[in-house]
């Protein structure tokens, strides 16, 4: 029993950080058939923002320093003003192309951002430590969780409850809506398209920072290629959850985060490191049973 | 050469079949001008280095054969150089090499095969899987299908390097026979430029090219399109495959983590660069960028410029190239060559050129092809 919750736990943890990252691709898919491939530098980045810019073999903390609260604004503007960035220079003048094209400019978005790194970083691996005491266990009725896992899932459930708020609540969350079910008659009715793209950008680059610090305290180290697997599986769950839909990406999030740990569990030792095989031919088996993913949505089918 | 009218039947028919294999046959005199050159230089340095790109141009040529047709992105055929290379490997290593850290079955262990027929075989399976794969991801939408590619890639990257009694997992695979130089690497990209044409302009390669443009008007006019896809798919993966065993014979040495994101980067920069939409645009595309990562590899080593050392930082060869790439797609989206082909620059020929209607059309390779088809006698 302690074993299946310790299980659940850190299924939950893991499910948080991809559903997260999903989150962030699927808000910009919506408003303009992004898929965001340098959402994962996103997070990158704000991992590296947390130490002096040096190619130095050791990392000196700059920001990463600050205490808790200032460290977190700092990072989430960096990171916000970085998307702003990547919108405005590569995807507005991109903004009526197919979105094969978007795909393929921000693959080369997300290999410039990491090659950036590596001039002004240099390419090792360098250790940070943010938070140590977030590593701690805390034990009870004999399941050890780290105090990290329970803040990953608060943080999770607070920033989805508050996006939600902001999709249903707000003036500006309506629009976003409108303009991910269609764009063209939602700009017909007066929502402005830069506006909105902007703040779906903005919204992006929050959850981007949020993953970014939440993963560089568990990993405690940086190189310039950490993103990738997040995206890669944010990705998976995308697809999985159905192209489209918010609900789909969170969905799609936690099967990708639950299907990881139950394969680490259920796998007999020595099939344990092809976990990843079988992660990934999820995605192609619910493909094949489920082509439009778990939920479907119709504004995402392509009119005639 | 033939010229506008006045032209005898007997003497029509070659100038037909030139006209015909315009595009491949310009491509490959192109090519073969450049290693000539190289070769008649001396340069054994440069020698490698042409070797490496026209490698490269096997494979992008391979690309091209479904992205250019299809419009379909894919992000997962280093998944297919990666079996083609290592499929290669299990068949022309020495079985001194073999027994030394593998555990391959009786049949590969104890013999090396001879060199041709295992590159074929190698290609085959990288085409097989491709077919087994492609079954599922043909069915779904462009950018659920690239995603799905890419989710191909993750997986046998994951499972090739876990499989150490095959691949001796992460690990470099040393030791497999040398024998690519710039001329075999030469004819394998002669090859694929004419089946790339030849697929291109066949029923096949048109009916995908007609779902590029228009699905629903394809689908209207009875093309099954998962199919089409599936056959380029299989197609674009042998070549890849072939991209990975001359690979494996030109380096002697493979391993998994070179099958990853940065060849799958650069190879679909080359073809967006070029122009995806036409298999000129893939041949320029490689030429392009090989001489933009020459230029950038001799500028990251330092070149002495007689008063200084003009050097580059490491990691500016891949952000001019994402650079350029991000330029190309905002600017000019379908390349250098903005999917046209080679012209043909003689005039009317036979009746082929009847057809062709206005000039934009000439240039439209559906509408080409199709009037080709047609005019043909």
């Amino acid at each position: 029993m302690t074993g299946l919750v310790q299980n659940a736990i850190d299924a939950l943890a893991l499910g948080s950080l991809y559903a997260l990252t999903a989150l962030g691709i699927g808000l910009i898919f919506g408003v303009m058939r992004l898929i965001n491939f340098a959402h994962g530098d996103l997070i990158m980045i704000g991992g590296y923002a947390l130490i002096v810019p040096s190619t130095a073999a050791a990392a000196v903390a700059f920001i990463g320093a600050w205490p808790a609260p200032a460290l977190v604004a700092a990072i989430i503007l960096i990171v916000m003003l970085f998307a702003l960035a990547c919108e405005r220079l590569a995807f507005r003048p991109l903004r009526r192309a197919d979105p094969s094209v978007l795909l393929i400019t921000s693959f080369a978005l997300s290999f410039f951002l990491e090659h950036l790194v590596i001039m002004i970083y240099g390419g090792r691996v360098k250790a940070v430590s943010i938070w140590p005491e977030l590593l701690e266990v805390l034990l009870v009725g004999g399941v050890r969780i780290p105090y990290l896992q329970i803040v990953t899932i608060g943080v999770t459930i607070g920033l989805l409850l508050l996006l939600v708020l902001f999709l249903k609540r707000t003036a500006m969350g309506i629009q976003m809506r409108a303009a991910s079910e269609d764009f063209s008659t939602a700009r017909l009715l007066g929502v402005r398209a830069n506006r909105v793209i902007a703040v779906a950008f903005a919204i992006s680059g929050l959850l981007a920072a949020v993953v970014s610090l939440l993963y560089v305290s568990q990993v405690g180290a940086l190189t310039y290629s950490m993103g990738i697997p997040l995206v890669l599986f944010a990705f998976v769950a995308t697809v999985v959850g159905g192209m489209g839909s918010l609900t789909g990406a969170v969905l799609g999030g936690f099967v990708v985060g639950i299907a990881s740990v139950a394969l680490q569990v259920a796998l007999p030792v020595a099939m344990r490191p092809d976990r990843d095989v079988f992660v990934y031919g999820l995605i192609l088996l619910i493909l094949l049973l489920r082509p439009s993913g778990l939920v479907k949505v119709k504004s995402i089918e392509e009119k005639v | 050469m033939a010229g506008p009218g006045g032209v005898g039947p007997i003497r029509r028919l070659p100038a037909v079949a030139l006209r015909a294999f315009w595009t491949p046959i310009v491509l490959s005199l192109g090519v073969l001008v450049i290693v000539l050159a190289v070769w008649a230089s001396g340069d054994t340095v440069l020698a490698l280095a042409v070797t490496a790109a026209l490698i490269r141009a096997v494979m992008v040529i391979g690309l091209y054969i479904f992205i250019g047709n299809s419009g379909v992105l894919a992000f997962g055929h280093a998944t297919f150089m990666m079996v083609g290379a290592y499929g290669v490997a299990w068949l022309t290593l020495r079985p001194f090499n073999k027994s030394f850290a593998l555990q391959l079955p009786e049949v590969l262990a104890t013999t090396q095969y001879p060199l041709f027929p295992s590159a074929l075989a190698a290609a085959a399976l990288a085409a097989a899987v491709a077919f087994v794969v492609g079954i599922p991801i043909m069915r779904l939408s462009g950018i659920a299908a690239a995603i799905a590619t890419l989710a191909v890639l993750g997986m046998f990257k994951t499972f090739y390097s876990n499989w150490s009694e095959w691949t001796l997992g992460a690990a470099t695979m040393p030791g497999i026979p040398i024998y690519v130089d710039m001329w075999i690497a030469l004819a394998w990209v002669v090859v694929a430029l004419f089946v790339a044409y030849i697929y291109q302009r066949s029923k096949y390669g048109l009916a995908l090219r007609a779902s590029r443009e228009d699905e629903f008007a394809a689908r209207a006019a009875g093309i099954n399109i998962p199919r089409q896809r599936l056959v380029a798919f299989v197609l674009s993966a042998f070549f890849m495959g072939i991209g990975g065993v001359l690979e494996a014979h030109y380096l002697g040495t493979i391993a998994v983590k070179n099958f990853w994101l940065t060849i799958t980067f650069i190879l679909l920069a080359m073809l967006i660069v070029g122009g995806q939409r036409s298999l000129s645009g893939a041949v320029v595309g490689v030429v392009v960028i090989s001489t933009l990562i020459e230029i950038l590899n001799t500028l990251e080593a330092g070149m002495d410029v007689g008063v200084t050392v003009l050097s580059v930082p490491i990691g500016a060869q891949e952000l001019t190239i994402a650079g350029l790439m991000i330029l190309i797609l905002v600017f000019r989206p379908d390349g250098i060559m903005g999917g046209r082909e080679v012209p043909w620059p003689f005039g009317k020929v036979g009746q082929i050129a009847r057809d062709t209607g206005t000039a934009d059309d000439a240039h439209d390779p559906l509408q080409r092809g199709l009037a080709g088809r047609d005019g043909t006698p």
